[in-house]
């Protein structure tokens, strides 16, 4: 047990360091997710102020649209010397290295939370009172939503349009996800005793996602990896 | 397991959709002993080095590790014991020569002597002078002197060598002889594939010809009595039958 | 290597059967009484429902057959899960197109976000995302189409409680309702004859992996004796 949380701590820092010497990525992330706001706001602003439904589905849409960005980006990156293929012949366990994969997605996309929740508040006028059953959601939906981009990124191989098809595997299997979250937010913006309570029932449902994700991901990760 | 003293392939067959790339090899190597794969572009010698490293699933056949087919053992503690050289250089080019093998390291479970373990092995490869630049800024000599360092980091005693001598200059070929040379003493299997026969003969136990997927032609040789001529008759010998 | 006598007895008596009930079925359809206020749109539904129905048998039969191809390797598994997608994306097409015409005269609009639908439609998705991933996805592709279709079984159910509380939340439109004993007859030869004509299908499909299985078979075999050199 404790070599397995060393493994994964192993790879989890190699990911950052890797990010801290080359830094493109997350800055690419970051920049990516304030002009995705930035493009939802002319969308829908146009004089009257956003309601807060709009503004709850920007927040999720945006973190799904950004964080996919840099999804693609860091398993290219595995891809470019074929370091993935090293890790994959190493002795690490394969569950250490789906999650350290996941762990470094859940990290990128805090980041992007950090940057789209200020531009929220700053150009939808976006005001938390309950900000703890925000942050709950935000985190399971964010653990949801890497635990089947880091299944679906590790094990694209060498496909001619990996890129392409991540978004297309990712998207459809995560709308719980979206749906969960953005009528979540919705409910805690709301904030009537009602709808926090759907609030937390949303909450919950995500943790039944999250379980359910997390398995199928352990158990899969390997015979998808596997090279034929 | 400890101390993996033989690995066989037996009847392997590889097929990628319509390209057979192996059609049943069997070879077999033993503690001590340097086996050299020779063959043309696309033999499928690659690809018989990704199957003997546990990376390719075999369409047919199998592959004993010590007697043991790769199945029944634990992959991690078998893996432990395999290093393979590519092409493909394997390192992170925005990572120094040194962190990367102290990552590599790490991956591998060492840990007491790490940091002495890297820095040695950084001053045998040559590249004391670049250890700490990133990787990417490498020439590709440079490259291939990393990428054997990652491959022999932790002592592996199946040794899969893929044109290890690709890129390295004419003290670059001397010293991966004399590393491969001390492997071999080390009582590790090494399998080397290489066009160069002039460098890989002096090294050379055991030498086979893979054509089309298949193994076409093979000599033994007692240590240290094998020529590039020998090589070559063997090569073109098969080609006249 | 056996030649095969094709098409087999099997295949024969599923096509049959399936063509007496395509025959039967609309008489049968006709002659069942007229639902009281959607009148005669309503009998959309004897074949909506056997199309859902199909699509989420193939569905299920794709996830399970993924599963023995990813952790056993059995390659007839892959044929059959590669078959029962197509079939999916068929009926679920089928699904998709006959409930918005009938929605549109049931609740006046063509689409409603309802549980059944929504699920449907991602499900939809889901496996022409699992063909487009087997055609395009290089070599894995076929692991990865598998991943996509067990993890894919996984998600449905999900997929569907999670649609449920964002409609409970919204009114609710209820239209079930329990079936008049007039138009079971109908309705049960129409669901009998969708999953004969699936299992054709499906026959058929297998028939044709399994041709260009031993196709496969003959071509490497001919390349290893040398016979496709000039």
């Amino acid at each position: 047990m404790e070599a397995f949380v060393r493994q994964v701590a192993v790879l989890l820092a190699k990911d950052v360091l890797v990010e801290l010497r080359a830094g493109e990525l997350i800055y690419a992330t970051l920049l990516f997710s304030a002009i995705v706001v930035l493009l939802f706001s002319f969308a829908f602003l146009g004089g009257s102020p956003p309601t807060i439904e709009v503004t709850a589905g920007v927040l999720w849409v945006g973190l799904a649209l950004a964080g996919m960005l840099g999804i693609s980006r860091s398993f290219e990156r595995e891809r470019e010397a074929d370091t993935l293929r090293a890790l994959l012949l190493s002795p690490v366990s394969r569950a250490a290295l789906y999650l350290a994969k996941m762990l470094g997605i859940c990290l990128l996309m805090i980041a992007v939370c950090c940057v789209v929740l200020p531009a929220l508040g700053l150009l939808f006028g976006l005001h938390i009172e309950r900000i703890g059953l925000l942050l709950g959601l935000l985190a399971l939906g964010i653990l949801g939503f890497a635990a089947v981009a880091a299944l679906f990124g590790a094990s694209l191989g060498r496909a001619r349009v990996r890129e392409l098809l991540l978004p297309l595997l990712v998207y459809p299997l995560t709308v719980p996800v979206l749906l969960a979250g953005t009528r979540g937010t919705y409910a805690v913006l709301y904030g009537t005793e009602q709808s926090l309570l759907d609030a937390a029932r949303w909450l919950r449902f995500l943790l039944v996602f999250d379980a359910t994700a997390l398995l199928c991901g352990l158990w899969l990760f390997e015979p998808m990896t596997a090279q034929e | 397991m400890s101390g993996l003293d033989e690995v066989e392939a037996q009847g392997v067959v590889k097929d990628y959709g319509r390209q057979r790339a192996l059609c049943g090899v069997s070879l077999r190597l033993a503690a001590g002993q340097s086996t050299v794969l020779l063959g043309d572009n696309g033999a499928g010698k690659s690809t018989l080095l990704g199957i003997l490293a546990t990376l390719v699933r075999p369409t047919r056949g199998r592959v004993l590790f010590g007697g043991h087919a790769a199945e029944s053992l634990e992959p991690g503690a078998l893996r432990a014991q395999i290093g393979l050289l590519s092409h493909e250089v394997r390192c992170y080019g925005d990572l120094s020569a040194r962190e990367n093998l102290r990552f590599f390291g790490r991956l591998y479970g060492l840990r007491a002597a790490l940091e002495e373990r890297v820095a040695s092995l950084i001053e045998r490869v040559g590249l004391a002078a670049a250890a700490d630049r990133p990787v990417r800024t490498f020439s590709r000599g440079m490259l291939q002197r990393l990428a054997l360092a990652r491959t022999l980091l932790h002592r592996p005693r199946l040794l899969l060598l893929d044109e290890p001598y690709t890129g390295l200059d004419r003290d670059g070929v001397t010293l991966l002889s004399h590393l491969l040379d001390e492997e071999r003493r080390r009582g590790a299997l090494l399998l080397i594939t290489s066009h160069d026969l002039d460098v890989v003969a002096p090294l050379c136990d055991q030498a086979l010809l893979l054509r089309r997927g298949r193994i076409v032609a093979s000599a033994r040789f007692a240590p240290g009595t094998c020529t590039a001529t020998e090589l070559a008759r063997l090569c073109t010998a098969e080609a006249e039958s | 290597m056996s030649v095969r006598r094709w098409p087999t007895t099997g295949l024969l008596l599923l096509l049959g059967l399936s063509a007496a009930g395509l025959m039967t079925a609309p008489h049968l359809i006709l002659a069942a009484p007229a639902e009281s206020t959607m009148g005669f749109v309503q009998r959309i539904f004897y074949f909506h429902v056997p199309s859902a129905w199909l699509a989420m048998l193939g569905a299920f039969t794709c996830g399970g057959a993924s599963a023995l191809f990813l952790f056993r390797g059995s390659e007839r598994a892959d044929h059959i899960a590669h078959a029962a997608a197509e079939l999916t994306v068929l009926f679920g097409l089928c699904t998709i197109v006959t409930g918005p015409l009938w929605a549109r005269k049931a609740w006046g609009v063509f689409w409603q976000w309802d549980v059944r639908l929504t699920t449907t439609l991602l499900l939809w998705i889901i496996f022409v995302t699992y063909l487009f991933a087997r055609r395009y996805g290089g070599p894995g592709g076929r692991q990865l189409a598998a991943g996509l279709a067990l993890f894919g079984a996984a998600d449905v159910p999900l997929i569907y409680v999670s649609v449920s509380i964002w409609r409970t939340i919204h009114p609710k439109t209820t239209v079930v309702s329990t079936l008049d004993p007039g138009m079971r007859p109908a309705f049960w030869v129409s669901m009998l004859t969708f999953t004969v004509l699936f299992l054709a299908l499906l026959h058929l499909r297998l028939g044709l992996e399994a041709a260009r299985a031993r196709y496969e078979a003959l071509y490497l075999e001919a390349q290893d004796t040398g016979l496709l050199d000039e």
